[in-house]
Parts: structure tokens; sequence; C-alpha cells
């Protein structure tokens, strides 16, 4: 267990380069960030800018070519072999011949749990994710906005300190995207976790977030990170306070700064 | 009903551009054999016929029509003939006669299920090692694919010598021309099924840090079965297809025997029956197969 001062995600001078057939993109330069247990991290900035290929090097999906991240004081790999993380995909992805609560036992399965352990935990984390009795119902029985919770089950089922998200909202209407934001927030307080969430959206971050980090293209890099001053609990309405909309305003700068030396 | 009535409708038009068929088909022989039992026919001289047409001979000698439905060994038989010879066939002789259908394509129907068998059991390890080996994806689907384009009824003969030289006949070697016929689109469609996963699936197996292992039976197998059942169905079509062709350089019965005697000896009708019988048997299968695909389908909440 990591003393709270230090950091469970640490990256510095991270590079990334992807050879393809038009020659190298360089996705990731020089990124340094840490990320503190029971930080609620987002990540914004418009395509192309990293944001998903940094959360996927933490995972260890993908391979940085320079600069070190640790992960749990481990190689992101070591990391992902330790199960430290769950990561939320943009598509829920359950698998169409599972019902909600097999999908959720999907990773206990893998990782091998008792079978009576398996259930004991898809009660309580449908319950965390406010599906309960919809266990035996199957994925396309369910709205969009619900199989994406049932997906963040899916990721909560194992205990894993860090969740990775990556625009798990992206894909869903803005009331159903509010109502998540706010379970979310709630299931945040609750479990404690340090989680890392890629947006598009400028409110969502700033919503959401004890860190805003936000990153501009070509190449990859962090153009700004904003330390949150909102308090711990918010309701929906502090959206319209001055101080979220000034934070607002200082992302959305950063972004347009990002932009401006790419003109 | 609303499925039944479109399909019985190309049905009835098919009959119908049969009957229409029949006595253009059989007039020529059918005038000559009423001359012969001193009927008036138009023209009256055989040399002159010969050089007729089949639609003028027809327009001629309206007389004659009927008789063209009722041939011994017409051309082409009508479709009442086949369907009574048929009849006869299945419930008309005993099932131990080498004149009844059930007998023979009891005979091919082992020969199918057998080749099927081992060409989809076969088709499923090949699409597995396809899908898990680099070098064997490489390697084995070309020569899947050469495989296809060697007309079967060029390789059943050497096959049934090189095996008989073996020890084996019989049934097997009918059955391993039937899946040399099955395997190919089994490879074909399982390989496309174990492939169909999409990147965010494997990458969540890989967060998992799941092995191959699970990922093929929690994944790939499970995501594969639309596309194995969509492949078995044109497998046992093909291995029939199969097994009839490699009842053909033999003499042990079953319904390409049944077809090969009928065109030594002039019978078309008998031909026809065989033909019928062997596609409502393929129909059958096939049939079988659906009911198997949705049941199982269901049961995986797939459907």
């Amino acid at each position: 267990m990591a003393a709270p001062d230090l950091p469970v995600i640490s990256a510095s001078g991270l590079d990334l380069t992807f050879q393809t057939g038009d020659g190298p993109v360089h996705a990731l330069k020089d990124v340094a960030l840490d990320i503190h247990k029971g930080d609620f991290v987002s990540f914004i900035g418009p395509s192309g800018c990293g944001k998903t290929t940094f959360l996927r090097c933490i995972a260890g999906l993908e391979q940085p070519t320079g600069g070190t991240l640790s992960v749990n004081d481990m190689t992101p790999d070591a990391a992902r072999c330790a199960r430290a993380y769950g990561y939320v995909f943009q598509a829920a992805g359950l698998y169409p011949w599972r019902t909600i609560a097999r999908n959720i036992t999907l990773p206990l399965e893998i990782m091998g749990y008792a079978k009576a352990e398996q259930s004991a935990r898809v009660e309580r984390v449908l319950e965390l994710v406010e599906l309960a009795g919809f266990g035996a119902k199957y994925p396309w029985q369910l709205s969009g906005g619900m199989q994406q919770r049932a997906s963040i089950a899916r990721a909560l089922a194992f205990d894993a300190d860090i969740l990775l998200m990556d625009e798990p909202f992206g894909a869903l209407d803005e009331i159903v995207r509010d109502h998540l934001n706010e379970q979310l927030l709630a299931l945040w307080a609750r479990t404690q976790k340090t989680i890392c969430f890629v947006t598009h959206s400028i409110p969502e971050a700033v919503y959401l977030s004890t860190k805003i980090v936000v990153m501009s293209p070509r190449p990859g890099r962090i153009s700004d990170v904003i330390e949150s001053t909102l308090p711990k609990t918010r309701p929906l309405d502090i959206r319209d306070s001055p101080e979220f909309i000034e934070i607002a305003h200082r992302v959305r700068d950063g972004l347009r700064a990002g932009h401006a030396d790419d003109a | 009903m609303r499925n039944v009535s479109p399909v019985l409708m190309v049905v009835a038009v098919l009959l119908a551009l049969w009957y229409l068929a029949v006595p253009v088909m059989n007039i020529k022989e059918t005038v000559t054999q009423l001359e012969r039992g001193g009927a008036q026919v138009v023209p009256a001289s055989a040399q002159e016929r010969r050089g007729a047409g089949h639609f003028g001979l027809v327009a001629k000698n309206t007389f004659a029509i009927p008789a063209t439905f009722v041939q011994d060994r017409p051309r082409l038989p009508a479709p009442h003939q086949v369907g009574a010879e048929l009849w006869d066939g299945v419930v008309g002789k005993k099932i131990t006669s080498k004149r009844s259908l059930v007998y023979h394509g009891s005979i091919t129907l082992s020969a199918t299920l057998l080749g099927f068998a081992i060409g989809a059991g076969l088709g499923i390890l090949l699409a597995v090692g396809i899908v898990h080996s680099r070098v064997m994806d490489k390697s084995v689907m070309p020569w899947a694919i050469v495989s296809q384009t060697i007309p079967i009824i060029a390789l059943a003969p050497m096959i049934v010598v090189v095996l008989y030289s073996a020890g084996l006949q019989g049934l097997f070697p009918k059955a391993v021309i039937s899946a040399y016929l099955s395997f190919f689109p089994v490879v074909v469609g399982m390989v496309k099924g174990l492939r169909s996963p999409d990147a965010a699936q494997l990458d969540l197996l890989k967060t998992y840090n799941a092995s191959t292992a699970q990922g093929f039976w929690k994944l790939r197998l499970p995501a594969s079965m639309p596309y194995l059942f969509a492949s078995l169905k044109i497998a046992i079509a093909a291995a029939m297809v199969g097994a009839i062709v490699g009842e053909l350089p033999v003499q042990g019965g079953g319904l390409g025997n049944r077809m090969l005697t009928g065109s030594y000896y002039g019978q078309t009708i008998q031909i026809w029956s065989a033909l019928f019988a062997a596609a409502i048997l393929a129909a059958s299968l096939v049939a079988l197969i659906s009911v198997i695909q949705r049941g199982t389908l269901k049961r995986m909440g797939l459907s």
C-alpha cells in the first residue's frame, strides 16, 4: 500500500512514437505526471492529442518508446499482470451470449475466484452501479446507459485500486451522461479508487475531477494541469457556480493554446 | 403461412414450366411410337420428321400430347412420373431391396454423415490452428483454397484407388471424398468467426491478463458460433455431393450409384427420382442443422 504522498502512477519524460506506413507518428512527447491515491484525474484534449494512448500506456496495452512510467511502483506490464486496474472502454463490450451477472463474473472466472465469492461480488457491484435485480438480463435487454454501468461493474468486480476509463460515456446522450456522472462521483467517494478518466467534454472533466490534465496534439503532450478547487461533494448545480465556470475557462484556454501553436 | 406461400408459388411455376417442356422434349419418340402403332402422324415419313422442329411437331400432332406424359423412357419424365417412382422407391419396396430408395439413400446418408463429421472436425481444428499460429495461417490457408480448385470428379477415383490399395474400401473412401469437400467451408467460416471479436474485446481480456486458452474458450469460441452454423449448413450439403460423387466409381449402392446405373440403361425416371431423393435428403440435413442452430443460439441468448 503506497503512502498518501507517494504517487500511484508516475510518468516522466514519457515518449511514444508509432511506426506507421506514412512514417513515424509522435503520439506522446515528454509527458510527465504524478497521480496520487484517491485522485480523480481527467484527460481532456482534441482527437489525436494522445490522451487515450497515455491511458493505454498506463494499462500496459501500449509500450512507450522512451521515458519512465510506473504503476503501483511496478512497470505497467507487471501491474497489468498483477491486475492492478480495471479498464472501462468507450463501448460497453459486454458479451451478448452472457447475462449481465455472467458478464461481471468474466474477470472473476479468469482470475480464478471461488464460485461463492463470485456471486457475492456480482451482487455487491450490481448494487454499486444501481443495477441490482438486472443480473439475469441479457445485454440487449438493457439501455445503452445501463450497459455502460454494467461494464463499470465488471471493472469493479475484482480488487483493483485503479480505474481507467476511456470516454466511457462518450456515446451516451447528455441527460444519461449527467446522471452517470453523478453516480460515478458517488461511487468514487464510496470506493476510494484512483480514477483516470478520458473525455472530450469540458463540463464533464471539470465536474468530475480533482485534477484536469489538458493535452494538445502533434505531438501529443500535456499543455496544462489544473488542480480543481471544487469541494469533494458536488451536486449537479455546482456547474452554475462562478468557481466551476472559472475552471472551465482555464481548461478552454489550455485547449485553445494547444491549437494556437498548431496553426 | 406467410413464409410458405412464396415457396409454393415458386414450386407451382417450376412445375408448370416442367409440364410445358415435357411434350416438346418427348414428341419425336412419342410420334414414332404412335406411328408404329398405326396412328396417322404428320409428317408421315420418318425422314421428314427427323429434320422437323420439336415445337412444329407438337403443333401438328396435338393428339399425341397426352402420350408424351406416359412414356416408359422419356427424354424428360413428367413430374408425376418422377413423383410416382419416388413414392414407389421409398414406400413401395422393402428397404432391403436393391430398388429401394431408402436402401440407397441410407448408404449415401451414412457416407455423408461420416464425411461431414470428419470434415467439420478437421475444419474446426485447422481454423483454431490458423487463428493461433502465424505459420499455419501462412501455410495452410493457400493449400486449403488450392484443394478446392481441383475437380472432385477427377480426384474421387484416385482417392478410391489409393485407399483400396491401403486395404480400405466401402464406406470410408466415400467419407474421405465427402470430408474433402466439406472441410473447406468450415475452415473459412470458423476462421472468420474466431477472428470476429474486435480489438477492444481482446484488449479487455489482456487487461485481465487472461491466457490464450481462456481467450479461446470464453471469447473466440462463443463468438464464432453463428459463423460455425452458417458454414456447417454449406458443409453438410457439400458432404452429400461428395458422397454421391464417391459412389460413382464403386459398385456398392447409394444414390450416386442409382443415378449412374439409370444412365447406363436409359432409365431417365430412375435418374430423376434418385436426384430428387438426394435433394430432399440434403434439404432435410440442412434443415436439421438449422434447428440445432436455432436451439443453440437461443440458449446462448444470441437470437
